[in-house]
């Protein structure tokens, strides 16, 4: 696959959360706008890069039965790093996402790219193939949280564009399943043209 | 007393663990497909949850806060779930193998189950309310809680897998088939959920 | 390519990895602990700064216990308290930071964390009329409470328990008050 090919191929052929259906807990939690979908994006995009990198150096020399375990220290500890980070110098951000930030240790793209991916390749292909997926899932995020934005309070990245209040359910929890399952469809459709 | 029926009442329906708080989505709609494996998984997730919040909560309490540790939470969180994981999978086989083979093939999966690590911190990091002050949890509360939440777990999975098993059977346009309609068919469950704000 | 899964090599990964993990952890909380407590500290100054009017002596973070129940305040010598107190929403714990200056007046009320339904109980953080109503507040003379409830606080629509909640967290914060020794 081409260089390009790697980071491309997260956006629509191996989408994320349309496609492969992955890390949905962040995706319907986090995307109560267009700002909270995109941060909630670059944090796992960092920890995706990192881990990437790093597994695709060690796999070689990880015995086997113990892979997972070795793989699972080293995405949480990246993701402590980014907690500590998110805490030191945006703190408003790590308040807003809160419990998903700790949460991105379990989220299956991470690990599920350590396995399918980074241990199998070399480290430049590992850290592209992390900056792909982790585009794809920030843009399909932020694409979720513009739509509950709009719908919901009537705004796009906090830029309001009716008065009063939006429908309100968009922002709550029906609506994130809602969103999710209605752009579901919508990239059926599209991906079948 | 009061208080342990008002935690019950929160965690299973008000704040439940799927439907409101976006816990554990990936295997919900993984193994929600027929209302057998649901069940297993069912059971197999409330026995973990409630276990590992037991263990991450002393841990917490007793080793990790007085060495003033706590940054390492996430990460000896679930280094301890999936211990424990494997644990139980060892016991099982060998005090209950027919238990085993009822939920044996779900446990692996439960380590990767971000219910299990999002109960687990959330118990020893967010205060709670039920009926009077705020106050974090006690050990007594926190286990309370957890078995709870996952019976909240529990009860989503299987009603929605008994919806998913309707669904198959019905006519649906190409596109929505398969998870699309499945997320929106939660969606509308977790409108009806949503009346049950509030009460508590 | 992977190396054996013999014993050694299994103990030894792990170890390995275990330990340089924890090293990079030390290193990088050691490095962010500063920034964070600064971090938090702005953001307290910050809450102070609203409910207070202006004060030039250093807050002090002292703490009660009033009917049971911790509280955390800080004392600004010359000016009144910052009091944090929390109660039961709608949604879970709202917390709210109440400044009372040293006559018992409240000043103002901000709102520390909530999870209260968005576009109803949480317009309590940006509801000016809803907050601007307990500036100037004088608990001794007028009873905080909803209307509904025999009080004075005009209700958020449609949010009658967040309101009450943020009434009686205002309310609690004064008892914190008036234990301090306020009206001396």
């Amino acid at each position: 696959m081409s260089k390009l090919g790697l980071i491309t191929k997260g956006l629509i052929k191996e989408n994320p959360t349309f496609v492969l259906v992955l890390g949905m807990c962040p995706t319907l939690a986090t995307t109560t706008s267009a700002m909270n979908g995109l941060e909630m994006g670059l944090a796992t995009m960092f920890v995706l890069i990192l881990s990437n990198i790093v597994i695709s150096l060690i796999a070689p020399v990880v015995p086997d039965k113990v892979h997972i375990p070795v793989y699972i220290v080293v995405i949480a500890t990246f993701v402590t790093v980014l907690q500590l980070l998110m805490q030191a110098y945006v703190p408003q951000v790590y308040e807003t996402l809160g419990l998903f930030i700790p949460l991105i240790v379990v989220n299956c793209i991470v690990l599920g790219r350590a396995e399918a991916f980074a241990c199998k390749n070399s480290v430049g292909d590992s850290a592209l193939d992390g900056i792909g997926i982790g585009i794809g899932f920030t843009l399909s995020l932020t694409v979720i949280g513009i739509v509950r934005e709009i719908l919901g309070s009537g705004s796009i990245f906090g830029w309001k564009f009716i008065a009063g209040d939006g429908i309100l359910a968009f922002v709550m929890a029906p609506g994130a399943f809602l969103v999710l399952g209605y752009l579901m469809v919508l990239f059926n459709k599209l991906a079948k043209r | 007393m009061a208080e342990y029926l008002l935690i019950i009442v929160s965690a299973i329906f008000v704040n439940n663990i799927v439907l409101a708080q976006f816990l554990g989505v990936c295997p919900f709609m993984g193994v929600s497909n027929k209302l057998s494996t649901a069940t297993g998984m069912s059971g197999a997730v409330c026995f973990v949850i409630t276990l590992a919040t037991v263990v991450t909560y002393l841990i917490n309490k007793y080793f990790l806060v007085p060495l003033g540790l706590t940054f390492l939470q996430t990460i000896a969180f679930i280094l301890v779930i999936a211990a424990l994981v494997q644990i139980v999978e060892i016991v099982l086989k060998k005090i209950s193998p027919s238990l085993y083979q009822a939920l044996g093939i779900f446990l692996p999966l439960i380590t990767t189950n971000c219910a299990v690590l999002g109960v687990a911190i959330n118990v020893v990091t967010k205060e709670f309310t039920f009926g009077d002050a705020a106050h974090m949890l006690n050990l007594g509360e926190a286990t309370v809680y957890a078995l709870a939440t996952s019976l909240g777990y529990g009860l989503a999975m299987v009603l929605f897998a008994g919806m998913r098993e309707q669904l198959a059977q019905s006519d649906v346009p190409e596109s929505f088939k398969g998870l699309p309609i499945a997320f929106i068919t939660v969606g509308i469950m977790a409108m009806a959920f949503l009346g049950f704000s509030g009460i508590v | 390519m992977a190396a054996v899964s013999n014993l050694k090599n299994m103990v030894l990964s792990l170890t390995l990895v275990c330990l340089v993990c924890s090293a990079i952890l030390g290193g990088v909380f050691a490095m962010t602990s500063a920034p964070i407590k600064a971090a938090e500290a702005a953001k307290t100054n910050a809450s102070i700064a609203r409910v207070l009017p202006d004060f030039e002596s250093e807050p002090a973070k002292e703490s009660v216990t009033v009917d049971g129940t911790e509280y955390v305040y800080y004392r600004v010598p010359g000016t009144g308290y910052a009091i944090i107190s929390t109660v039961g929403g709608f949604g879970g714990p709202l917390t709210l930071m109440v400044g009372i200056d040293e006559k018992g007046i409240i000043c103002n009320t901000v709102v520390l964390s909530h999870s209260e339904t968005p576009g109803l109980g949480a317009k309590c953080q940006t509801d000016a009329s809803f907050i601007d109503q307990f500036k100037g507040w004088d608990p001794a003379a007028k009873k905080l409470a909803v209307t509904k409830d025999g009080g004075e606080v005009d209700a958020i629509t449609a949010s009658t328990i967040t309101s009450r909640a943020y009434s009686a967290a205002i309310a609690n914060a004064y008892s914190v008050y008036l234990k301090l020794g306020g009206n001396e």
